[in-house]
């Protein structure tokens, strides 16, 4: 095993991944490349194959087809030689909720091999800076889901891993406390973690130094959140209508249209090309004979999220359908 | 294998043990109370059952033949008929189990050494049948014949009192159905909560897992094994006729080898529902077939080959043969070495089957 030169600064390369479940195709060939002390975002609904992707590059499911190496190691052959280096934070609260926080640290020390030295030391340190100094000696199970996940990730960081994988850290978590946990991701990632975190949340996608979109178990796009942002330029529009449902109906019949979302009084409009996408919603307004003013918008996260998913060959043909 | 790792699941399992009263309770509660109701109420020696007398002799003879019968013990006399008839429909009502038919020439019978009773019996129900032979085998008073002229000498248990029997078993038993269950359910318990996930992306190897979680429950088998045998001693008078050492090693080998089954179990069941389900699979033929309810000679021999590889069957085998009969654990080395090949093929399977992987 000689990895290439260039993808020394990589911590996973995947190629071709693809994983089926009987008939259906969770995964469906997908390459991937995360740069080493990233944080890298998987985004993509429910059911897109995040967790799928995740589980395949922790080793703990084996791919149908593909290759995968992770820190340099050939996955799934070398898994073992990979838990050590590698914490993995589960979408399920997976510590034992019949022990307290301190013994499943303790449990955690011991398994991941963190020096027995240090082991005091170390669950302390984490006690101290997850906020539960007080509160170490309460049962996991009876915790809030915040402080669930202040844990799940208090445990996942234990060995000092090179590599955090975060299957949907914050799905049932509340605002505030996303935001705090958010802060300790950037603090590993400074630290120099490489993180990959999957999420459906736009403004958290918005957060990670790259992204992969997934969907229906294809990767839709990836890039710096400015790099997806900049290449709707010119395909996100901003129509201020006085009858904006009126409107809305409308311009969803327009051709070259992907999405109408209301926001407010104004509608959001993105199109399928920038080419004179404004003359040509401005004209069908007109057609309409509907006062509106049209002028482009600075797309988002949510504009690349619809754009690269509503361009599958399969919406296309039951769009002509 | 790494002891810190071993350690660490060991750990974590006896925390989670002693945070669940449920089944610390259970532990002490069922071999206890399994011990109690089970002693005292298996009796294969089946006393007063109700009998009905058509005594159409009624001589002086006939009613001493009647007496006689009673004061053994077996029979309890509920009713008193005039005719076979009239005992035929009591027993099929279900009133009596027992009917006895003395004829009105009962003397000249007996004088020409004809047979004189007829003793009917309920056999829907084979225990009944079986104790109501020995009615049969009473000798009639004042017939002075010749002694039987073959004579049994039973050894090791001459009162034939089911508790020694039963104890020594009931400690194969209740191993059996705790120790197979509370591995069973062990490990599915840990896929359930979505702690497996967890563990096999951690460097915990199969083998840590496994007797990292089998461990903590060899003890509580011991400790169910000691309950039982110092009760057994204390209610029942049952004696320990060989070494006691012996009889710890022998539970040693059933703990292990029905702890190992319980892993395989675990392997294989989604849900700890479906490792309930596995385990009375496998319990109510160990109940059955081992010869703790019934004699396995008695067994067709498919039947018989079938309980051989039930763990039970030969631990009943050494228990029996160490506490009653006072044999050394190496005398009775074929079923000590089936044991323990048993263990090694459980083991191996569960290890092999347990995968690190979700899929």
């Amino acid at each position: 095993m000689t990895p290439a030169p260039e993808q020394g600064a990589l911590a996973i390369r995947a190629r071709g991944l693809v994983k089926q479940f009987g008939k259906l195709t969770a995964v469906d060939h997908v390459d991937l490349s995360v740069p080493r002390t990233n944080v890298y975002g998987f985004l993509g609904p429910n059911g897109s194959g995040k967790s799928t992707t995740i589980r395949m590059l922790c080793g703990l499911l084996t791919p149908t087809e593909g290759q995968i190496e992770v820190l340099g190691l050939k996955i799934p052959a070398q898994a073992e030689a990979l838990r050590l280096r590698i914490g993995y934070m589960t979408q399920r609260f997976s510590l034992f909720d019949d022990l307290s926080v301190r013994e499943n640290l303790e449990f955690l020390a011991d398994v991941l091999g963190v020096p027995k030295a240090d082991t005091r030391r170390r669950i302390e340190e984490l006690l101290e800076q997850y906020d539960f100094a007080d509160r170490q000696k309460q049962l996991a199970g009876t915790l809030s889901g915040g402080q669930r996940q202040r844990l799940a990730l208090a445990g996942a960081v234990i060995h000092k891993p090179e590599l955090l994988f975060l299957d949907e850290p914050t799905s049932a978590v509340d605002p505030e406390s996303r935001r705090d946990f958010w802060e300790k991701l950037f603090d590993l990632a400074d630290a120099g973690t490489t993180l990959l975190v999957s999420t459906h949340y736009m403004d958290e996608a918005e957060r990670c130094h790259r992204l992969a979109i997934l969907d229906h178990g294809r990767l839709m796009a990836d890039g710096t959140p400015a790099e997806l942002t900049a290449a709707l330029a010119g395909r996100s529009l901003i129509v201020h209508a006085s009858q904006p449902r009126r409107a809305q109906q409308v311009l969803v019949q327009v051709p070259g249209v992907l999405s109408v979302a209301q926001i407010g009084m104004a509608l959001r409009v993105l199109c399928d090309s920038g080419d004179a996408a404004v003359e040509r919603v401005r004209a069908a307004l007109r057609q309409a004979s509907l006062e509106a003013t049209v002028e482009t918008g600075t797309p988002n996260l949510e504009d690349v999220f619809v754009a690269s998913t509503r361009l599958r060959p399969k919406d296309a043909s039951e769009r002509a359908a | 294998m790494s002891w810190r790792r071993l350690w660490a699941v060991m750990h974590k399992e006896i925390r989670q043990l002693g945070r669940d009263r449920i089944t610390l309770a259970m532990i002490l509660a069922i071999p206890v109370v399994q011990l109690v109701l089970f002693g005292y109420t298996i009796n294969m020696n089946l006393r007063d059952l109700a009998a009905g007398v058509a005594d159409q002799a009624n001589t002086s003879a006939s009613r001493a033949v009647v007496m006689d019968m009673v004061a053994s013990g077996v029979i309890r006399p509920r009713l008193s008929a005039v005719s076979p008839q009239q005992l035929v429909d009591a027993i099929r009502r279900g009133e009596i189990a027992v009917g006895i038919v003395i004829p009105p020439d009962f003397e000249a019978r007996r004088f020409d050494g004809r047979e004189s009773v007829q003793v009917l019996v309920d056999g829907s129900d084979t225990a009944v049948q079986g104790a109501a032979a020995q009615l049969a085998q009473m000798p009639l008073a004042s017939a002075a014949r010749a002694a039987p002229p073959i004579s049994v000498v039973s050894f090791y248990n001459p009162q034939r009192r089911s508790a020694i029997n039963i104890v020594p078993g009931l400690v194969g038993v209740i191993l059996t159905m705790t120790m197979v269950l509370f591995t069973g359910v062990a490990i599915v318990r840990e896929r359930e909560r979505g702690n497996m996930e967890l563990l096999i992306a951690t460097p915990i190897t199969s083998l840590e897992l496994m007797v990292g979680k089998v461990l903590p429950y060899v003890v509580i088998g011991l400790v169910q094994t000691t309950a039982v045998l110092w009760l057994g001693t204390m209610l029942f008078g049952v004696p320990v006729a060989g070494s006691l050492l012996d009889v710890y090693a022998a539970a040693m080998l059933l703990i292990t080898a029905n702890l190992s089954l319980g892993l395989l179990i675990s392997t294989r069941a989604q849900s700890q529902f479906q490792a309930m389900q596995m385990t009375f699979f496998v319990f109510l033929p160990s109940i059955l077939m081992s010869g703790f309810m019934f004699p396995f000679t008695g067994m067709p021999r498919p039947a018989q080959w079938l309980a051989e590889v039930l763990p039970l069957t030969h631990f009943l085998r050494l228990i029996r043969g160490i506490m009653l009969r006072g044999a050394g654990l190496l005398e009775l080395w074929p079923d000590v070495l089936a044991l323990a090949a048993f263990i090694l093929v459980m083991m191996s399977a569960a290890v092999l089957r347990f995968r690190k992987r979700l899929d």
